[in-house]
């Protein structure tokens, strides 16, 4: 009976793995098919089904000429609740239709501000990332569904764009904006939209947006807040007149350490989609100039006013004439101290001596040797999933904490009856294994010398040693 | 003289996770007018629990760190010269970079 049920369960998982991979795969050839598709139809213009459903084949000159707002039936009945709104009407759909938007980022931010943006008919929609799409990004870039997990991103975001806007140019820019690209990706576009993670991409972008006159539409979410303002526009202030020196690194956290809610991202990206739409369709009053503040847990929204351009403004000023070629060969990863790649920071302070590999640890568990494994993480990611047996105390309160190492290490020995002379070994663990050796270097500062930091942290556990102990 | 002090962006981690702060506090002897200046000072020693390199760098706040009274730039009142009067609302916020 038992075994029988295993089979079951073992065959269930085969076929459902196997047509998982189908379906990926049939999707895929789908979305390149409606590429092709669409390539066709650009040369046919518009030879979609009209309002009732049914396909006319137009007159060409009819569509063309003689509404005099450039708008296609197929786009009138599309668009028709923009062209309901009296403050937007013909002209905006006209003016929207007519222009081209960048996003750089298809991530938290990105995600909405693409549907929204593909949605409302922008002319040229670009898109430029260079990640891939991961399990754990999809609680909030919700372009990207399961079936494009392991996949291009911008491709992701592309295929999304196009099943809610078929008749829209979407250019996929599937590598990572850098000051070598920026300069000739962004001359092809009229709006900006920052939709990046990091500070040296935003200094980038915005001094490439100063560079060749382009209005930027900046957004920012981490933990439960959110920031958004326009850049550049209609003699505003830009990025660097409101930041002319780079936070320190230590003041740049990101969602990979710190957290955010899903839905806080989501709210910035749709409103950068909003201005963009603004500043596109020429409506309204744009953010330039001032700055939305969003607290997601007390639901406030506060907009302040910020400073006018700055003549003192190395990007924007009024001695600046920052050129395409300074900006070419401007070190932004130098100039803010930090990586435009979001790969994981790697440290390196211990000698070979004091570090352990997971592998070695576990080893060393298997053989029962006397050992105390103190992990270093805050306490919330403790919370999440932890090894059997480990303390958990946190980086900053591990000087104040030491006495209870010292007593824990002791009560080992005289559990395990180590041998007077020899005594029970001292392991730290983390999540990737930096902290570990940040606190291995305290720890040997005072007086705990034989403190090991595992290698890699949990994270490279679950990859050589458990690949059932849960990653975050 | 009583004010309202909000922290964002993450600064509110520096004085034990409170965001809002109301309190009071008086102008330097002999002076008539509190400044910012004066306030910073003030917010360093009585609220800011850790880190104070993250909120302050000389007699200023760190790059990043927008200052706002009363809803506006304090570049545009006067920066560490503006003067504050009674029920103001200061916010000092870090940037965010995530996406
Ligand atoms: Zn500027």
């Amino acid at each position: 009976m038992e075994s029988n049920g295993n089979e079951e369960l073992s065959r269930i998982i085969d076929e459902l793995k196997s047509l998982k991979t189908e379906k990926s795969n049939i999707e895929h050839r789908i979305s390149a098919l409606e590429a092709q598709l669409r390539k066709i139809k650009v040369k046919k213009d518009d030879e979609m089904p009209n309002s009732n459903g049914s396909c006319t084949s137009t007159v060409k000159s009819f569509v063309d000429s003689s509404f005099g707002h450039g708008l296609s039936p197929n786009m009138i009945y599309r668009y028709s609740r923009h062209l309901l709104l009296p403050s937007f009407g013909v002209q905006g759909q006209s003016n929207l239709v007519k222009s081209s938007i960048l996003v750089v980022g298809a991530g938290g931010l990105g995600a909405p501000a693409l549907l929204y943006l593909a949605a409302c008919g922008v002319g040229r929609l670009g898109i430029v990332d260079h990640d891939i799409v991961e399990l754990n990004n999809l609680h909030r870039q919700i372009i990207h569904t399961e079936a494009y997990i392991g996949w291009s991103k911008v491709e992701s975001a592309a295929a999304a764009c196009r099943s809610v806007n078929s008749t829209i140019q979407i250019v996929e820019h599937k590598e990572a904006f850098r000051t070598s690209n920026a300069l000739e990706i962004m001359s092809k576009y009229d709006i900006v939209v920052d939709a990046t993670d990091n500070v040296p991409s935003r200094y980038m972008i915005n001094d490439c947006c100063v560079v060749l006159g382009k209005p930027l539409v900046s957004g920012a979410a981490l933990g439960m807040e959110g920031q958004l303002t326009v850049y550049n526009y209609n003699g505003g202030p830009c990025y660097r007149c409101l930041f002319p020196v780079p936070p320190p690194t230590t003041a740049c956290q990101r969602c990979s350490d710190s957290g955010v809610l899903g839905v806080v991202p989501g709210v910035i990206g749709c409103l950068q989609a909003l201005e963009a739409i603004k500043i596109a369709s020429v409506i309204g009053e744009p953010l330039s100039g001032r700055m939305l503040l969003f607290d997601a847990l007390s639901a406030r929204i506060r907009i302040v006013k910020l400073r006018e351009r700055s003549s003192q403004c190395k990007a924007c000023g009024e001695n600046a004439a920052l050129t395409q070629q300074q900006f070419q060969n401007f070190d932004y990863e130098k100039f803010t101290q930090s990586p435009l790649s979001t790969s994981p920071l790697k440290l390196n302070l211990l000698t070979p001596t004091a570090r352990i590999s997971s592998k070695e640890y576990s080893e060393k568990v298997a053989g029962r040797e006397a050992h105390i494994l103190v992990d270093v993480r805050p306490t919330h990611h403790y919370k999440i999933v932890s090894l059997p047996n480990s303390m958990n105390i946190p980086l900053p309160t591990l000087e104040d904490r030491l006495p209870e190492i010292s007593s824990a290490l002791k009560k080992e020995e005289e559990r395990r009856g180590v041998n007077t002379g020899s005594s029970a070994c001292l392991y730290v663990i983390c999540r990737r294994g930096n902290d570990s050796q940040r606190a291995v270097e305290c720890l040997h500062k005072m007086g705990l010398t034989s403190a090991k930091d595992i290698i890699g942290g949990l994270e490279t556990w679950a990859h050589d040693v458990d690949p059932n102990f849960p990653t975050y | 003289m009583q004010l309202t002090l909000e922290f964002g962006g993450g600064l509110e981690l520096l004085c034990d996770s409170v965001k809002i702060h109301k309190i009071n506090v008086d102008p330097e002897a002999g002076v008539e007018k509190l400044t910012m200046k004066h306030l910073l000072a003030w917010v360093r020693t009585n609220l800011i629990k850790e880190r104070p390199e993250m909120f302050m760098k000389g007699d200023s706040v760190r790059p990043g760190v927008l200052v706002l009274v009363n809803d506006c730039d304090w570049e545009l009142t006067g920066q560490l010269d503006t003067t504050l009067e009674e029920k103001d609302v200061v916010v000092f916020i870090s940037t965010l970079h995530g996406g």
